[in-house]
């Protein structure tokens, strides 16, 4: 087993985990270590572009940190923790152990996903998924994409895959009108997104927005000729059917992007044993969880965008580098991107009648293809995963268990290690 | 450029690129089959959903999405 030793451990390579290495440098002498699960810095909404992070900001912080003395582990999944101030994480040479003294967690959000008939069908991504398979190099010149869901991301994603050249049909968004158009008000407080969302409306001028509406469903459309290398490469088109103001609407696309928003990563904290409440972790005004060496910033405290995750990840650097003082200062601008992620997560949150969109037959847990009927007799997670083996596969609920709670209400259970499958010989 | 073998095919993909994406652009979609039987792809593009496994220099379900290509690598789908 490899073995690193840290003063300060950050998990997690994205603005926030960026943001707290480099503040705590600032301590002087401090060994700092990140260890993230891609195989580039730069996180989510940083993701590399084959290999190379295009945002200027998010260059400069990765340009600062390898010329810092902040070592970074790449393509590193942690999976336990064993005795305290150690974690494991599986690498592609094996296991390595990772000591600290002080940890600041920053594993981000994923998406939500909610389960609808043909969510499971091929060319049906996650939104910031889809993003994500076309910074990796998939091409999507010219296919028609339908970008679903809720939340600013959408918006994100759209005007990204404008730019790659596809043919983005329409975003249809589940929030109304009028809460999005508050939202959008409240963003005169802060000039610098207000400029942001100008031109981001000015490059997506062309492409319908469709508030209040929803996929209600869909299914494979006319197949198209295969030009694939083997038998099974038959892609489809897609049909979908949106529910718009109760009324049905059908669009033919090429890959439906959808995803509801974002659900913190808080597997590890709940690990740990930091305190987690209404689904995300407790922190102080230091960002200081629970426990007394372990920090928490970005998407796992509150979704508040990348703002938020950059002002909370510089608080925990410094205070966990002794630099108390200087944390302080920016209290004021991090309880201004609290405010800000609290109207974003009333803007966009979720409407009731998306607890109605699986039928009998929807598969719910894609782990274990558990459908929909199969879970609707249980009352809580822990007893329809006992009897339906739900959530038991190897996404571990990530993706069902914030289904499934919006859906039924149910509570996540306990987190046991290891928290990601590893394979046998490196656990 | 760098080639890879896709299902036994060479295929020849940009460095850099993830596993994932090459599969999708070559057309075919079937990474997996669901343990019903359903042909399954990529969902979260970011390591979390396990739909995009497949088999990658005879190790079976690594997530394609955090993989990145590299020479000569060995991929097989749908297993």
């Amino acid at each position: 087993m490899n073995r690193n030793a840290s003063d300060i451990l950050i998990v997690g390579g994205g603005a926030a985990g960026m943001s707290a290495a480099f503040a705590a440098t600032s301590g002087g002498g401090t060994n700092i270590t990140i260890v993230d699960d891609n195989p580039h810095l730069g996180g989510q909404i940083w993701r590399a572009e084959l290999g190379k992070v295009r945002n200027a900001d998010a260059a400069k912080l990765i340009e600062a940190i390898e010329a810092g003395r902040i070592g970074v582990v790449n393509s590193a999944q942690v999976f336990a923790a064993v005795s305290e101030n150690k974690l494991l994480a599986e690498t592609p040479n094996g296991t390595t152990e990772f000591e600290y003294k002080k940890l600041i967690i920053a594993t981000g959000a994923r998406e939500r996903f909610l389960p609808f008939p043909g969510w499971t069908l091929s060319g049906v991504f996650g939104a910031g998924g889809l993003q994500a398979l076309v910074k990796g190099g998939l091409n999507v010149k010219n296919k028609r994409i339908v970008v679903a869901g809720t939340g600013p991301l959408l918006l994100a994603v759209a005007d990204y895959l404008n730019s790659k050249g596809a043919n983005v049909v329409a975003i249809v968004e589940q929030a109304s009108a009028r809460n999005i158009n508050r939202f959008a008000l409240g963003l005169w407080n802060s000039p610098a997104k207000l400029i942001q969302a100008a031109a981001l409306k000015k490059r997506l001028f062309r492409i319908p927005y469709l508030t209040n509406t929803w996929i209600a469903n869909v299914t494979c459309g006319s197949p198209r000729v295969s030009k694939g290398v083997t038998s099974n490469a038959a892609i489809k088109s897609l049909s979908l059917n949106l529910n718009r103001n109760g009324k049905t609407q059908t669009i033919e696309c090429d890959h439906l992007a959808c995803g509801f928003h974002l659900v913190p990563n808080t597997e590890l904290a709940a690990l740990l044993g930091c305190k987690i409440e209404d689904g995300f972790v407790s922190v102080d005004g230091f960002q200081r969880t629970s426990l007394n060496n372990v920090y928490c910033a970005g998407e796992p405290t509150a979704i508040g965008g990348v703002e938020a995750s950059l002002v909370e990840g510089k608080i925990a650097g410094y205070a966990a580098a002794d630099n108390e003082e200087r944390s302080r200062e920016l209290f004021t601008k991090r309880d201004k991107t609290r405010r800000f992620g609290n109207a974003l997560n009333t803007a966009f949150a979720l409407r009731g009648e998306l607890k109605t969109l699986a039928d009998n037959a929807t598969i719910v847990c894609r782990c274990e293809d558990v459908q929909y009927e199969k879970l609707a007799a249980f009352d809580d997670w822990r007893t329809a995963k006992l009897q339906t083996r739900c959530g038991m596969g190897p996404c571990q609920g990530r993706i069902c268990g914030p289904a499934t709670e919006f859906i039924f209400g149910w509570k996540p259970g306990p987190v046991r290690p290891p928290i990601f499958p590893v394979k046998l010989e490196n656990l | 450029m760098i080639t890879i073998k896709l299902n036994n095919s060479d295929i020849s993909v940009e460095e850099n690129t993830t596993v994932a994406a090459s599969i999708l652009s070559s057309g075919v979609d079937a990474f997996r089959r669901s343990v019903s039987g359903e042909v399954r792809g990529p969902l979260c593009g970011m390591g979390v959903c396990f739909e995009c496994r497949v088999t990658i220099d005879g190790v079976r379900h690594q997530r394609s999405c955090t993989t990145l290509v590299a020479d000569g690598m060995e991929i097989i789908t749908d297993e």
